[in-house]
């Protein structure tokens, strides 16, 4: 009696099918749509922004279901709409998690949108690692998934090492421009096959530190922000109304924890699964081996940031684990789970003390991970500075941003006294002989 | 150096001018109605004819509404809860907590104990706008608020999370004629409430607190409420309304602007039009006309009274807001009309609207009559009218009259939206709106009272407008700070008024009927209720189907009409409403009194009308009125009641262990209170819930936007700690049990995760131990040896043999609890087909048997003779369900199975339970829905919250059953 019938992905489609994919990290999505044509899909990450995509969102999802699944939708149909594709030869690729929270329904609400908004024929990709849906035009090679493992780390060490150089360079447009020049190269790589064996990792990972190292900086006093959240709103600008460019240009200095760690927490919790709820032994193992590749690569890229220079480098990822000890129980593992309020602590411990913890309006998860569990981090952290910040078609920028100015401005008054606090130690003379520690200055 | 302050607010704008000794010489204090930079030029120039010998100023500027204008003119911004801080610190001694209540704005900032800010979010209810709102809503000015507000005697609970909700409360008191200083007072309580429950989250309030800002400068009332739910004395220092302004001028900028080049610079810049715009409603006043004259054709016609003699026929609309009558002839022609604004009480407006009619038409006699209407049964008995109408039925009767095959009705009327289809002359799907997206029409009103116009120039003036405000479509209370963004970008009224149009238009349609496009409401489409009198609105509507509506000339009266109409064409014409003499003879009082016949304890307000007739309002049951109970009841919802409150706590040697009757322990309780009894504790379960346990709770909810049920967990906690018990537990259980009709068996998050929430917010937790581990029932080994090494810790003597068969026979007595259930489910069932009694399944979650949660909905069922079932008692009789979306919560996998299974049975009809805030929801109720009509037949859903107004749950269970007795009708005919 199913009334909304799956359209199957198929080998012939493959050939002359355009794949339609939302963004969300853009250096991630970059390099993943490179690996996608080199692998025959002609992959397409999608750009278009604006109201039509919030309205078609409006128009064809339940309005109350969360806003990454609003906008995710919305920009795909919004896509569709343009005229740009020809809307026969067109395919649409989403994630689908497989969690108990609503985002592993997306792909089922994507299918009814596409029904109501007369796009019925066309067929929806799953992406996903818990085996939901599959496609007999659709397959990932093993070779494909070790360059996707690739993409994470290189994806995470490119922003990384650009939000830490982007405020302080001299030249501006210098930063991106490196980030341009590896995006271009790592696709030129990965075309040929190279660039995801571990020495090859090794070999790219300390020249990527070393050009951004190489960049001219001027060492400023800058509030240091963190940014953690919802993984959707949390990267995407679309989602997050530019959020990374609004501190930007409020002066400050932003760190988001990448996606390497959160892939990392969905494998982990097969484990943990086993652990406390006796769930299958063969996938808490296999889940196991999968994270030791992962933290090896994790490893890789740590290392290169801390051999080769002075930025900071994140903490490895079994070391979050242990972060959240006495904040929230391993056992909670749906939407962004433990790991976010372990990415809180961790920034907090990496001088990152303030935060903006962004979430959609009436996310159900991050209730819990988010706002929920907050003052158990303050117990631990009194000088954390966090702020949640909530997102959806209704809620406007001023208002946002006006929450945001406020944690900035007890920021400030905090950097100043810290400083105050440092001069009247009397060590002056560490200053004057430029021996400053970074979160001073 | 003289230093500057402006604080441009939402509403307001203040200003003070401060001299190097940080004396204030001057100070201001108005509204701006948006227009901020003429404002600011008119404020700048007067302080520079005060100070002609001053040219250079410190000036900063702060407020929400001001950051645009700083960006502009490059004047330092200073956030205002900072800017707060800093004159608090200057101007008060040793404060403690400052509460500061803005326009849209609500703070409370922790000064000692660790400085801490907290705003509210998107949500503008306890705040001045939302007591502007309930001011207008009672037609009273708001010194006579809180003039009212001194001689209260009672006061009700007011749901405070925002002004929709808050409407749906105060309405039906108004409608039942309660007192006025109660409920002004009411509403003073419910902003403190808001502000307590939203912003402390647990951290108490004390020592010396400031009140700030606007409303509690001007509202006595309102710091007294605050000074006795508080328990403190605070104070309302000299200049409350400047401290934002004076805190920006004390903040160091060091930013010298000379007054005269920046007074330059404002009158110079051009209105920038930086916000999203979206087409203009007329692109010419020729298409303006045009449109006009279309829609004046659709008329009914109206015939005069003095040449009329003979039968009349009464129809009156009780609305939320307003008060409508007409009185008809033979031929359905209009005699006479009134539409007006209840001031609160409907009911001496219609006795004036009546006895009028009898003097100046003493040829026209009033055959029959009919009310409809929220206020319909109030109206009913007051006056003996003759019959009541569901207003869907008056709205459908009185468009048929305009458009015999009409496919679709909206209906837009002051707090309400309701809609509906028409399928082979049977009304099929009704949608209403939630309580999110009411108070349209109101909320209309309400925007053009605030920006300083009457609603009709507001309408008229969104006809011109060039670029209409893109203001979104969310509830329109959030609607606030959008505008609050378009007038920072410039926008004018003009555009203002028509984006609000096209917003009210847009919620319409995608929020409360998600319409994809005209096709999917049909082809002959009536709109209709006061709100679309605004030809703005009725453009918008028309531009964004992309297809022509039909407004009748009467769109405000159709209810009355429908009414009148209805009565007209009744076999029986009994004429028993009051004459002449009784209407002379008409008095109204009221009375509150508690109810104490169960443990509800109803605030009951009693009317009076003069010849020993009365009315009762505020029940949820008929017990008060007929002092009786059903004798042949069938209500699931009172069985599993009766069966969970059987397990009672048994002396143990263990000590006690608290469970908290909550959530999935409505379900789950039989297993932990076995298990746990058997290991020798003395298991205390909390009581359900009720609206002190509510209340108890409300300052520890970390999250005003979660769901009431997970809120009502803290009250429970707060009440097991008042029990002085040893441990309490409350697992964390990701996984729920799995029943094999899914494709998983995940508990939703929140009822997964929320112990995590109790043990970091509850502050009081520390005086028990709180046992939340996380536990699954998949393998209950695993959970034998899980329970044995948690309490093996503290009691040593514990035995794994000893959990091992505790857990098995709590599993064995969970399932006889199932079963006793499911044996009930089908027993109704099989009472519904025998002897053909017409049975709703009201579809939810487990816990909505919680009577705090449902608000009596099952007692409503129950007392309309119609057997109650609920969705676990009778999925066991059907497995799993093939479904469009991912099936993957145990609870909700029952809901897709039962509307499957229902769908095929007679009598049986099903209405989905829907907790406002559940995320899940908005994916099972499509779904669920789909099942339904898939099978011809009707979805209902009902959401329900901390409202506790049964008024509108009633209109929609009547219009369901009218629907379903109109579709068997024609069905017999057939």
């Amino acid at each position: 009696m199913s009334r909304v019938s799956k359209v199957e992905f198929t080998k012939e489609m493959k050939k002359n099918y355009t794949i339609l994919c939302p963004d969300m990290a853009p250096i991630h999505f970059n390099l993943l749509e490179r690996v996608f044509k080199n692998n025959g899909y002609n992959l397409v990450v999608l750009k278009n922004q604006g109201t039509s995509v919030v309205e078609e969102g409006l128009k064809n999802v339940h309005n109350d279901t969360c806003y990454p699944a609003l906008l995710v939708i919305g920009q795909m149909i919004d896509a569709l709409n343009s005229g740009a594709y020809n809307i026969h030869k067109v395919a649409l690729m989403i994630t689908q998690t497989g969690g108990g929270c609503r985002a592993s329904n997306y792909i089922h609400l994507l299918r009814k949108a596409l029904i109501k908004g007369g796009y019925g024929h066309v067929p929806v990709i799953s992406l996903n690692a818990a085996g939901l849906e599959k496609n007999s035009g659709f397959k990932i090679p093993l070779k494909m998934l070790k360059q996707a493992v690739a993409i994470l780390a290189y994806g995470d060490l490119l922003m990384l090492l650009d939000n830490q150089v982007k405020p302080y360079e001299i030249h501006r447009g210098d930063s991106k421009e490196n980030v341009e020049y590896w995006l271009k190269y790592l696709g030129d790589e990965f075309s040929r096959s190279m660039g995801v064996k571990t020495s090859c990792l090794r070999m790219n990972m300390e020249k990527i530190v070393r050009s951004f190292n190489a960049i001219p900086m001027e060492k400023k006093n800058k509030v240091k922000v963190g940014i953690v959240g919802e993984i959707y709103v949390k990267f995407s600008s679309l989602g997050n109304n530019n959020l990374e460019e609004f501190l930007y240009n409020e002066d400050c200095e932003v760190m988001i924890p990448g996606l390497l760690g959160f892939i990392m927490y969905t494998v982990e919790n097969g484990v943990i699964d086993h652990q406390l709820y006796g769930k299958g032994k063969i996938k808490s193992i296999v889940m196991k081996k999968i994270n030791d590749y992962l933290g090896s690569v994790e490893g890789i890229m740590i290392d290169a940031v801390k051999k080769y220079s002075d930025f900071t480098a994140p903490s490895p990822f079994k070391h979050l684990k242990e972060l959240v000890d006495e904040v929230v129980g391993l056992g909670c593992k749906m939407g962004e789970g433990w790991l976010l309020p372990g990415e809180i602590v961790e920034l907090i411990i990496k001088g990152y003390d303030n935060i903006v913890c962004t979430q959609p309006f009436g996310c159900l998860p991050n209730q819990i991970v988010g706002k929920g569990v907050i003052p158990n981090i303050k117990k631990k952290h009194p000088e954390a500075n966090i702020v949640p910040i909530d997102y959806d078609p209704g809620a406007t920028k001023v208002n946002q941003e006006n929450r945001i100015k406020l944690m900035l401005a007890v920021a400030r008054e905090k950097m100043n006294e810290e400083y105050i606090d440092y001069i009247s130690k009397g060590i002056e003379d560490k200053i004057n002989n430029g021996n400053i520690p970074a979160n001073i200055l | 150096m003289m230093k500057i302050g402006l604080d441009v607010g939402s509403t307001t704008l203040k200003c003070v001018v401060m001299d190097q000794e940080e004396n204030l010489l001057f100070s201001s204090y108005e509204r701006h109605y948006s227009q901020i930079k003429e404002k600011t030029i008119t404020l700048l120039e007067e302080i520079k004819d005060r100070f002609p010998h001053v040219d250079t100023y410190y000036l900063s500027i702060s407020g929400s509404a001001g950051m645009g204008l700083a960006q502009r003119f490059d004047i330092p911004f200073i956030q205002e809860v900072y800017a707060t801080r800093l004159a608090v610190l200057k101007r008060v001694e040793n404060p403690d907590v400052v509460i500061e209540l803005g326009g849209e704005d609500a703070k409370i900032l922790f000064l000692s104990g660790g400085m801490e800010v907290r705003m509210n979010g998107s949500c503008a209810g306890g705040t001045g706008a939302f007591i502007d709102q309930m001011a207008t809503l009672m037609g009273v000015n708001l010194t006579e608020l809180n003039q009212l507000a001194k001689c209260y005697d009672k006061t009700y609970t007011i749901a405070s999370r925002c002004g929709v909700f808050a409407k749906t409360d105060i309405q039906p008191l108004l409608n039942q004629g309660a007192n006025k200083s109660d409920i002004s007072k009411s509403i003073f309580n419910a902003v403190v409430n808001q502000t307590i429950g939203g912003l402390a989250q647990g951290r108490p309030i004390k020592g010396n607190v400031v009140y700030l800002g606007g409303p509690l400068t001007f509202f006595s009332q309102l710091r007294e409420s605050f000074n006795s739910v508080l328990e403190v004395i605070g104070t309302c220092p000299e200049n409350s309304l400047y401290f934002v302004a004076m805190g920006t001028a004390l903040s160091h900028t060091e930013k010298r602007i000379d007054l005269k080049e920046l007074l330059n610079k404002l009158r110079t810049a051009e209105d920038i039009k930086e916000f999203g715009g979206v087409n203009r409603l007329f692109s010419s006043d020729e298409e303006y006309i045009k449109f006009k004259s279309r829609h004046d054709k659709e008329r009914i016609s109206t015939i005069d009274p003095r040449s009329y003699s003979g039968n009349g026929y009464l129809g009156i609309d009780a609305g939320s807001t307003t008060i409508k009558a007409v009185v008809i002839d033979e031929d359905e022609n209009l005699i006479a009309s009134v539409y007006r604004h209840n001031q609160g009480n409907p009911i001496p407006l219609i006795r004036d609207f009546l006895l009028n009619f009898h003097k100046d038409y003493p040829d026209i006699k009033i055959k029959t009559s009919a009310v409809t209407g929220y206020g319909e049964e109030l109206v009913k008995n007051a006056f003996n009218l003759d019959y009541g109408v569901v207003e869907t039925i008056a709205h459908y009767t009185a468009a048929k009259k305009y458009k015999e095959n009409v496919d679709f009705i909206i209906d837009i009327g002051g707090q309400d939206i309701k809609c509906f289809k028409i399928r082979d002359g049977l009304i099929d799907s009704i949608f209403l709106n939630e309580a999110c997206s009411s108070g349209c029409g109101s909320f209309l009103q309400t925007f053009a009272e605030a920006l300083g116009y009457s609603i009709d120039e507001f309408a008229k003036l969104g006809i011109h407008a060039k670029n209409p405000v893109d203001l979104g479509s969310r509830c329109t209370v959030f609607m606030n700070s959008s505008v609050k963004q378009a007038q920072k970008d410039g926008a004018t009224i003009a555009d203002i008024s028509a984006g609000l149009s096209i917003s009210v238009i847009k919620n319409a349609l995608y929020k409360v009927i998600r319409a994809n496009s005209a096709k999917d409401l049909g082809e002959n489409i009536v709109v209709q209720g006061g709100t679309f009198y605004n030809d703005s609105v009725l453009k918008a509507f028309e531009d964004e189907l992309g297809h022509k509506v039909i407004r009748p000339n009467i769109s405000g009266l159709m209810g009355a009409y429908g009414a009148a109409i209805y009565c007209k064409n009744q076999n029986e014409h009994k004429g028993e409403h009051l004459d002449m003499v009784g209407l002379e003879n008409f008095s109204h009082n009221v009375k509150v009194v508690l109810c104490n016949l169960c443990e509800n304890n109803c605030r009951l307000t009693v009317n009076n009308f003069g010849d020993g007739r009365k009315f009762i309002g505020g029940n949820r049951c008929e017990r008060p009125i007929k002092n009786k109970t059903n004798e042949t009841s069938y209500n699931i919802f009172d069985e599993k009641l009766k069966l969970l409150s059987e397990y009672k706590p048994i002396v143990g040697r263990r000590g006690s262990i608290g469970i908290p009757m909550a959530l999935n322990m409505y379900e789950l309780l039989p297993f932990w209170h076995t298990l746990f009894t058997l290991l020798d504790f003395e298991v205390i379960v909390s009581p359900f819930s009720s609206q002190d346990i509510y209340i108890k709770g409300q300052h520890t909810i970390p999250s005003d936007t979660i769901c009431f049920p997970a809120k009502l967990v803290h009250g429970h906690i707060e009440y097991l700690l008042d029990k002085n018990v040893d441990k309490i537990f409350y697992p964390c259980l990701t996984y729920n049990i799995n029943e094999k009709r899914g494709d998983n068996d995940f508990n939703c998050p929140v009822v997964a995760y929320y112990p995590e929430v109790i043990a970091a917010n509850v502050g009081r937790i520390k005086e028990s131990k709180f046992i939340f581990d996380y536990l699954g029932f998949d393998n209950l080994k695993l959970l034998v040896e899980r329970i044995y090494e948690i309490f093996r810790k503290e009691h040593k003597d514990l035995r794994y043999n000893e959990v091992n068969l505790a857990v098995y026979r709590a599993k064995k007595e969970y399932e006889n609890y199932m079963s006793k259930i499911q044996n009930k489910g089908k027993d109704f069932l099989d009472i519904s087909r025998m002897e053909g009694k017409r049975a709703i399944v009201l579809a939810g979650r487990p816990y909505h048997i919680d009577p705090e949660v449902n608000h009596g909905i099952g007692k409503l069922l129950d007392e309309l003779g119609i057997i109650v079932l609920s969705e676990d008692s009778i999925s066991h009789l059907s497995g799993k369900t093939k479904t469009d979306i991912l099936n993957q919560w145990t609870y909700h996998s029952r809901l897709y199975s039962v509307s499957e299974y229902i769908s095929k049975l007679d009598n049986v009809e099903l209405v989905q339970l829907v907790s406002f805030g559940c995320g899940l929801d908005a994916i099972t109720t499509d779904e669920v829905k789909a099942i339904l009509e898939e099978n011809n037949k009707i979805y209902t859903q009902i959401k329900i919250d901390e409202i506790t107004n049964l008024g509108a749950v009633k209109i929609r269970i009547r219009s369901l059953l009218a629907a379903i007795e109109q579709r068997e009708r024609e069905m017999m005919m057939v």
